[in-house]
């Protein structure tokens, strides 16, 4: 086919090299962190520390260890093969170059994310996910489900992340310290401080909305909106796995503890059995690899609630189990999306025909899906039956782990081996097989898959092991990893679930129309999101009324009582207040009280008159007066100021305010008395603030500063202009900023839009 | 002296509240003038008052006299009031844009961005 | 205002506030004056040229555009204020250089802060006639 050929703008060739520049850079990423294997197997931790605040000592620092490492290399390596299937599958996309500029924002938030070693580091790259999560399932913006389920994902997340950073900021009070490794090595142990369950609380509110545990689950089905691709990314390997990486990480820090162990290993039980139940009951190829994932979730979090060698172990391998056939079985979902023109189960058949490398890829990724021998995802089960039942609630994590393994084993069938290998059906486009550039990633990840599997050796070694050391701060034996691992209670398990996910996949159908009927009585989570939505609007909504009334005089009114009771208030309630002080007559010559004269009389003349000549005088003599008392107490250049303003305001208001209609007599305007009370109030409380500032004593430091600088260091004998354009030069930019911008703001008003004449005055 | 440019302070304050209280637009915009003197004033009292003796030094001098006025409250003064200048010129504008446009120069009529909810 | 003899003693008067605006701008550091005092002045000199002759006549005298003066004074603060950088100081700090120095007199001062100065009168000048300017030509 193509479509996307026919379509192919003529300015492909900056485009194609978005494209091939982000895979680029993936490729490059992934080929940096694999020479850091080697160290990383033998034991070593690489860190790397930078400055950011240092006064506030926080730190920029990134650490490399078994885990992050592993995380690492998935992000970047899974990058690379979902931007290379991109080129292809965006091919002659509008926004095609902006794409892969998100795509690869969102890998390097990814990576800063896993490698962050400082608490705030990871903050800040947690939520720089979400925002990239944001712009990529809102990539189709023209779709108002599209937008929907990208802000659904963003605030959900969003919210999570700010009760982490609360989290974090507890965590790191109690500990002292932000950096990760120095919580871990530093001899505060968390779980008994008084603020453990607290900052418990607010990290798992940020790992459950990231990683989609119930009841925050609902928003990864819907980020399916996104292009495939992104699905396969996010939604399957990378951002989501966020919140079980921070779990993995602080599993040394808050671990251990029974809290933890309960609300861990419930919420993750609940969330595999119930997204696997979800999985069987969609139709949509997408759908049902979606609820899949967050089997997938549940399961690590339930895994990461123990201490145990094995379910860490578990843990540990499923990460890397989930996130190479989870990727796979996405990409082939795009594929035949792309191809067939629909991912409807029912709708499709037979395609093994039509695309054989794609089938192929798809069986082993289900295979390993499946946990069927000798794919990698069988020793994953393996040591996640080995770990149930060794764990603390034995019974109740195997009989989860056996249900939803089960079910996996149905969506598997459902998704892989039904759309290829059944009945042929007809499809929207003639199918045809995939483009080397979309079959690379699906073949390459099955095919480790299988590689993994016959040889767990690979990656045992430098990944698992080094992983369970990180995530148990060395205090967990990691399991081995092998095939064959003799005649056990696993095995047993393991041939049950088998036996059970055949039978589930062979009358699929009627599961999924029991599901169905069930689903229509249970509450939905989707639309509980939606009510709370519109509460939320209903509630801005009336306080926007209740504040916002639209009545200038409502506002000043708003503002002077705030005023006036807030400061009022306090100066009554400290008793700072201590009466007036004697006026000392004695030092008052004529011209003090000349001047003082002056200024009354212009505010009073100001206050009371209807004509706008008069008022200005008024404010004219007011300014003068104010020049005056500048002049008199030793500030010059303070007074020349003030006298050159004065100018400029009487010219301003020559000009444009005598143009403006004639004050109006205000006898008649109702509640001016009231005004002029809260004015007064207004006027007291002022007074009494200056008395008693001017009372108290005065702290001359800085003044004392600058007086002995201005010259020996600053050559200037001049203070205050030495402190506006040297001392305190910043904040002098800032306000001949503000001048610049009043200046222009104005002008613009003035020469802007002549929409004067053309409107109809009301 | 101090306590009466503290009085002087809160006149000033009050004519200029009562003056922003206003529905005449013009009058909020001579309110708004006293208000930045009145702030001005309050900015450069609470440095304490020194007769004569401005902030400079003498030729041939590393150092001011030892009684000369706060230079710091005088520095903040001195951009304030060119700040509050811009910020009346700016209201002044607005004020004779919206005239041109609306006609009237009583607040409680202008109500375009925030229609009264019938 | 249609009046010769102020048009005429305009003409004088806007040299003299000019020369008396820089005067006041350069001894700012050392005396009573700098770079908001200069501008104003300046302002107020095209300003009496304005309402003397007219607005297109004081914008033909000051040949560039206020709102420009304002922009390229806001630049000039602002690089004076990184210029700093280049010495390995802080931004902002003050950089001097003086001219013919000898062991008595310390000759002619040129400095960072002095053009950081200049920066300010320009954009006060500048942002004050862009507005009168406005105002005067929309009546």
């Amino acid at each position: 086919m193509s479509a996307a050929k026919n379509d192919m703008p003529p300015a492909g060739a900056g485009q194609a090299m978005a494209g091939w520049l982000s895979v680029a850079i993936a490729a490059s990423l992934f080929a940096w962190f694999w020479q850091a294997l080697g160290p990383v197997a033998a034991g070593e931790v690489i860190r790397y520390s930078f400055d950011w605040v240092p006064s506030a000592g926080i730190a920029v620092s990134f650490l490399i260890d078994g885990l992050s490492l592993t995380f690492a290399l998935l992000i970047s390596g899974i990058g690379a093969l979902v931007m290379l299937y991109s080129t292809k599958y965006l091919a002659g996309h509008e926004h095609f170059a902006r794409f892969f500029l998100y795509l690869t924002l969102f890998m390097g938030a990814m990576l800063g994310l896993v490698l962050a070693d400082n608490l705030l580091t990871l903050f800040v790259f947690w939520e720089l996910t979400s925002i990239t999560s944001y712009l990529l399932i809102g990539f189709t913006h023209s779709s108002a489900e599209s937008r929907r389920s990208a802000l659904q994902a963003l605030l959900v997340t969003g919210a999570g992340g700010l009760a982490l950073l609360a989290g974090m900021i507890l965590l790191g009070v109690a500990a002292g310290t932000y950096e990760l490794s120095e919580i871990r090595a530093g001899d505060v142990a968390i779980t008994e401080h008084a603020l453990y369950l607290p900052i418990l609380i607010l990290f798992l509110l940020g790992a459950f909305t990231k990683s989609a545990q119930i009841p925050f689950h609902f928003w990864l089905p819907n980020a399916m909106a996104a292009p495939t691709p992104v699905s396969a990314y996010l939604h399957s390997a990378t951002m989501v796995k966020g919140g079980v990486y921070l779990l993995a990480r602080m599993h040394p820090t808050l671990g251990g503890t029974d809290v933890w162990f309960w609300t861990l290993a419930i919420a993750g039980a609940a969330t595999a059995v119930f997204a696997s139940l979800m999985a069987v009951k969609q139709t949509d190829l997408k759908q049902i690899l979606a609820y899949t994932t967050l089997m997938a979730l549940g399961t690590l979090t339930m895994f990461l609630s123990s201490d145990e060698g094995y379910a860490i172990t578990a843990a540990m391998l499923f990460l890397i189990v989930h996130s190479l056939y989870k990727a796979a079985l996405f990409l082939v979902a795009g594929i035949v999306d792309h191809e067939t023109g629909t991912r409807e189960v029912d709708r499709l058949g037979g395609l093994r025909r039509f695309m054989p490398i794609t089938a192929a890829a798809a069986a082993l990724a289900a295979l390993s899906m499946a946990g069927l021998p000798p794919l990698l995802g069988y020793i994953g089960k393996e040591v996640i039956y080995a770990a149930s039942i060794k764990m603390d609630a034995a019974w109740f994590v195997t009989a989860a782990a056996m249900a939803a393994n089960a079910l996996m084993i149905a969506a598997a069938g459902i998704v892989a081996f039904r759309p290829f290998w059944r009945g042929e059906h007809a499809t929207p486009m003639t199918p045809h097989e995939g483009p080397w550039r979309m079959l690379a990633g699906p073949v390459l990840l099955a095919a480790l898959g299988l590689l993994f599997g016959l040889v767990p050796g690979l990656i045992a070694g430098p990944l698992v092991d080094q992983g369970v050391k990180a995530i148990s701060d060395g205090a967990a034996k990691p399991a081995e990893l092998k095939l064959w691992a003799g005649v056990n209670l696993p095995l047993f398990l393991s041939v049950a679930t088998i036996a059970l996910g055949v039978a589930l996949y062979a009358g699929h159908e009627r599961v999924r129309s029991a599901l169905r009927s069930m689903g229509e009585a249970a509450p939905s989570f989707d639309r509980g999101w939606d009510r709370v939505l519109d509460g939320l609007k209903g509630l801005a909504a009336w306080q926007t009324r209740i504040l916002q009334s639209g009545v200038m005089r409502v506002y000043v009114y708003t503002v002077f009582v705030t005023l006036l009771v807030a400061v009022g208030g306090t100066l009554i309630w400290t008793g700072a207040f201590s009466g007036l002080p004697d006026v000392p007559f004695a030092e008052l010559q004529a011209k003090h009280w000349g001047v003082v004269f002056l200024i009354v009389v212009g505010t009073a003349v100001t206050t009371i008159t209807n004509s706008r000549v008069a008022a200005i005088t008024g404010l004219g003599a007011v300014g003068v007066g104010v020049a005056i008392i500048f002049i008199v107490f030793g500030a010059p250049d303070v007074a020349i100021t003030q006298l050159l303003v004065e100018t400029l305001v009487v010219v301003l208001f020559a000009v444009a305010a005598l143009r403006l209609p004639h004050m109006k007599r205000e006898d008649g305007f109702p509640n001016r008395k009231l005004d002029a009370l809260l004015a007064t109030a207004i006027g007291a409380v002022v007074t009494a603030i200056m008395v008693t500032i001017t009372s108290g004593p005065i702290n001359r430091r800085l003044t004392e500063y600058f007086e002995s600088a201005a010259w020996t260091e600053a050559y200037g004998r001049n203070i205050v202009n030495v402190i506006l354009v040297d001392f305190r030069a910043l904040d002098t930019f800032g306000e001949i900023a503000v001048v610049a911008v009043a200046g222009i703001a104005a002008w613009s008003l003035l020469k802007g839009p002549k929409s004067d004449e053309t409107e109809e005055t009301r | 002296m101090e306590v009466v440019l503290s009085c002087l302070v809160g006149v000033l304050s009050a004519a200029a509240i009562y003056l922003m209280l206003s529905r005449d637009l013009l009058r909020f915009l001579f309110g708004l003038i006293l208000i930045s003197n009145a702030a001005n004033l309050a900015i450069f009292t609470s440095g304490r008052l020194i007769t004569g003796n401005p902030p400079l030094i003498l030729e041939g001098q590393d150092f001011p006299v030892d009684e000369a006025a706060n230079a710091l409250p005088q520095a903040l003064v001195l951009t304030a009031i060119v700040i509050g200048f811009g910020l009346f010129a700016f209201a002044l504008t607005l004020t004779l844009k919206a005239y041109r446009r609306l006609g009237t120069l009583d607040t409680s009529e202008m109500r375009v961005a925030e229609p009264r909810e019938e | 205002m249609n009046s010769v003899i102020l048009r005429a003693a305009a003409r004088l008067l806007v040299g003299l506030l000019l020369v008396f605006s820089v005067f006041m701008l350069l001894r700012g550091h050392n005396e009573p004056g700098g770079g908001f005092i200069g501008g104003l002045l300046g302002a107020v000199g095209f300003i009496v040229y304005a309402i003397a002759c007219s607005t297109d006549e004081a914008r033909e005298a000051l040949r560039v555009p206020p709102e420009k003066i304002a922009l390229f004074g806001l630049g000039v603060a602002l690089l004076s204020g990184l210029a700093s950088m280049l010495f390995s100081d802080d931004p902002f700090t003050g950089q001097w250089l003086f001219l013919g120095a000898t062991e008595d007199d310390k000759g002619l001062p040129l400095s960072t802060v002095l053009v950081f100065d200049i920066g300010v009168y320009l954009v006060v000048m500048g942002a004050i006639l862009t507005l009168v300017f406005a105002l005067e030509e929309e009546i």
